[in-house]
């Protein structure tokens, strides 16, 4: 008795010890991503001056929100928010579109040419973007694109390779009775798309939606090889020009500005969070 | 005759319906994606600044990278960032992985926390790494400084500290994302191997070496050929922290890249260079795919 009761003991010691450590690797780790977070919104809050005191405070004193205000005096602010977002929604609205459309011709019809094509849509994903990059730019340059926002919105209304095969492996799972029993009601093909795979796909939707308006929203090159007007521009161009702008780096201004950049995602983020990990699990795990 | 007719017409109709929904698509490959690759292949072997019509040069493009001492400092430089970030990036969030893989109280908090530099903008966690890695006013230094009285280098101004700055911010960046995937292979593995492993008598150590380690290969692997294609195209944190400095120190091949075609506007070199990138990836890819039977363990 006493010595099962000591081997519990000491297996339960040896369980709170492990817990103990997982704990402190976790809360490593933590920090270690969370610093910088911390950082960004504290230097946020610090008089220009109070930045540059040796060693740097951890707590600003006073903070100073009006750095928000200046941020918002010092560049176009409104524009630049209402220009990402519109960016980034039509992207959206886009890509769910057209990805679906060729996703469900996918993974339903039977047609000549059927696995040509999504052969070369799927090697289009090994493509790496730098080869496609240039003659892209040439063809809207020559469309006489340049500077206007539709080049960063509009490609996403022809689709994308990740998007439909993203889908179309979703797709590929929904039972094939549903339709069945549709096409016996006398339902089109498109309505059954509408009705049925629209409505069952909602979770690869949401994970599409927001892997699309996430990346449309933190997208830098984009704009800085398309758009030229100031007025025109996203908001994070607009913050990456403060660090290039002034002679004197406006540190505080910045990390105002990447905490604005940073909110919107962030509650996108904790919103959707689910749709994230299955996401990246799906488009990890069935390649 | 007739009944045929109406059969082919009606067939006809039906594979145009087809193609209706892949409208969008066959317009996306030919002007945004598949087209292009290919005109890039034409352009490469072109003298083109954009303003006047591209004028043929053959292969000059490329012999002339290949003799130039920058090119092979962008080869280099490409290496050593996939050298230090791709190791680095796996055991760090494999690692993570396990730490969140267990059933902890709280544990879904740390899982969220590490996945927000992911979905937080490339700009502004570049940005914020800059004012951290600031040499004389930044929080690293002063940590490094406070806690083992060592004075830290000048990171992104010094040539021989500027890349390992580069590929410290790109882990911090990509280790939550990876640890989602490394989590999804871990919890992938049958809690009847476990069960069966403890039976033979194994300890936890012979467990995860023969049980955990084999059964996530095919994820490792996965996160080993995305890690080192990602790692080739790196731009956002050189372009705002570095631009490519101190004395071609961070110049790696996607910037160089962008250098060449849109800072001087010269498509045909930056076409080949992105040809001879693509050429890379082909080829590194391909040897992985092959090493991958030597040990990645398929069920």
């Amino acid at each position: 008795m006493r010595l099962a009761a000591s081997i519990r003991t000491t297996r339960r010691i040896r369980f709170v010890c492990r817990a103990a450590l997982t704990y402190l690797a976790l809360l490593a780790l933590g920090l270690i991503t969370a610093v910088p977070f911390v950082w960004m919104v504290v230097s946020s809050l610090k008089a220009p001056g109070t930045l540059f005191i040796y060693p740097p405070q951890w707590i600003p004193r006073p903070p100073r929100f009006y750095n928000y205000v200046e941020l918002t005096q010092k560049m176009p602010f409104i524009a630049f928010f209402w220009n990402s977002t519109k960016i980034a929604l039509l992207s959206t609205v886009g890509t769910l579109l057209s990805c679906s459309l060729a996703a469900y011709a996918f993974a339903r019809f039977e047609f000549p040419g059927k696995s040509v094509l999504f052969a070369i849509t799927l090697s289009c994903l090994m493509v790496p973007y730098q080869v496609v990059l240039i003659p892209v730019f040439a063809i809207f340059n020559k469309l006489g694109l340049m500077d206007q926002q539709i080049v960063l919105w509009g490609p996403s209304f022809t689709g994308s390779a990740f998007g439909i095969f993203l889908l179309r492996q979703f797709f590929m799972t929904l039972p094939g009775e549903l339709e069945d029993a549709a096409y016996i009601d006398g339902a089109t093909r498109f309505a059954i798309y509408r009705r049925i795979f629209l409505p069952l796909s909602q979770p690869a939707l949401m994970t599409l939606a927001i892997f699309t308006f996430m990346g449309s929203w933190n997208d830098l090159l984009g704009p800085v090889l398309y758009l030229h007007t100031k007025s025109k521009m996203t908001l994070t161009v607009g913050i990456a020009m403060l660090s290039h702008q002034w002679g004197a780096t406006p540190w505080h201004l910045i990390m105002a500005g990447a905490v604005i950049s940073v909110v919107p995602i962030l509650i996108v983020y904790i919103a959707g969070q689910k749709y994230f990990v299955q996401g990246i699990v799906m488009t990890g795990l069935k390649m | 005759m007739d009944r045929q007719r109406a059969r082919a017409r009606r067939r006809a109709r039906y594979v145009l319906s087809c193609y209706a929904y892949l409208l969008p698509l066959i317009v996306n490959l030919v002007v945004l994606s598949a087209g292009p690759v290919l005109y890039s292949f034409f352009i490469s072997f072109t003298n083109w600044q954009i303003v006047l019509p591209p004028v043929w040069v053959g292969v000059r493009n490329y012999t002339e990278q290949m003799a130039s001492p920058v090119f092979w400092k962008v080869m280099w430089n490409t290496f050593y960032y996939t050298l230090g970030y791709v190791p680095l990036t796996m055991v760090v969030s494999l690692s993570m992985a396990v730490f969140v893989n267990q059933k902890l109280p709280g544990i879904s908090f740390f899982r969220s926390l590490y996945f927000l530099p992911v979905v937080s903008s490339g700009v502004a966690v570049a940005l914020v790494w800059g004012w951290i890695y600031q040499p004389t006013f930044g929080v690293l230094n002063w940590f490094l400084d406070a806690v083992f009285k060592i004075q830290g280098p000048r990171w992104l101004s010094d040539p021989r500290w500027a890349m390992p700055s580069l590929i410290i911010l790109g882990v911090w960046r990509s280790m939550g994302n990876n640890m989602i995937i490394f989590l999804a292979g871990l919890q992938g593995v049958p809690h009847e191997l476990y069960e069966a492993a403890r039976m033979d008598g194994a300890n936890r150590s012979q467990e995860i070496r023969h049980v955990t380690l084999p059964l996530v290969t095919p994820t490792i692997f996965f996160v080993l050929v995305m890690s080192v294609i990602g790692s080739f195209q790196v731009w956002e944190a050189t372009y705002l922290l570095t631009q490519g400095g101190p004395a071609n120190a961070t110049l790696t091949i996607s910037y160089y890249i962008y250098q060449e075609a849109f800072e001087w506007f010269h498509m045909g070199i930056g076409a080949a260079l992105a040809y001879i990138l693509f050429f890379i990836v082909a080829i590194v890819t391909v040897v992985q795919f092959q090493l991958q039977r030597r040990w990645v363990f398929y069920r």
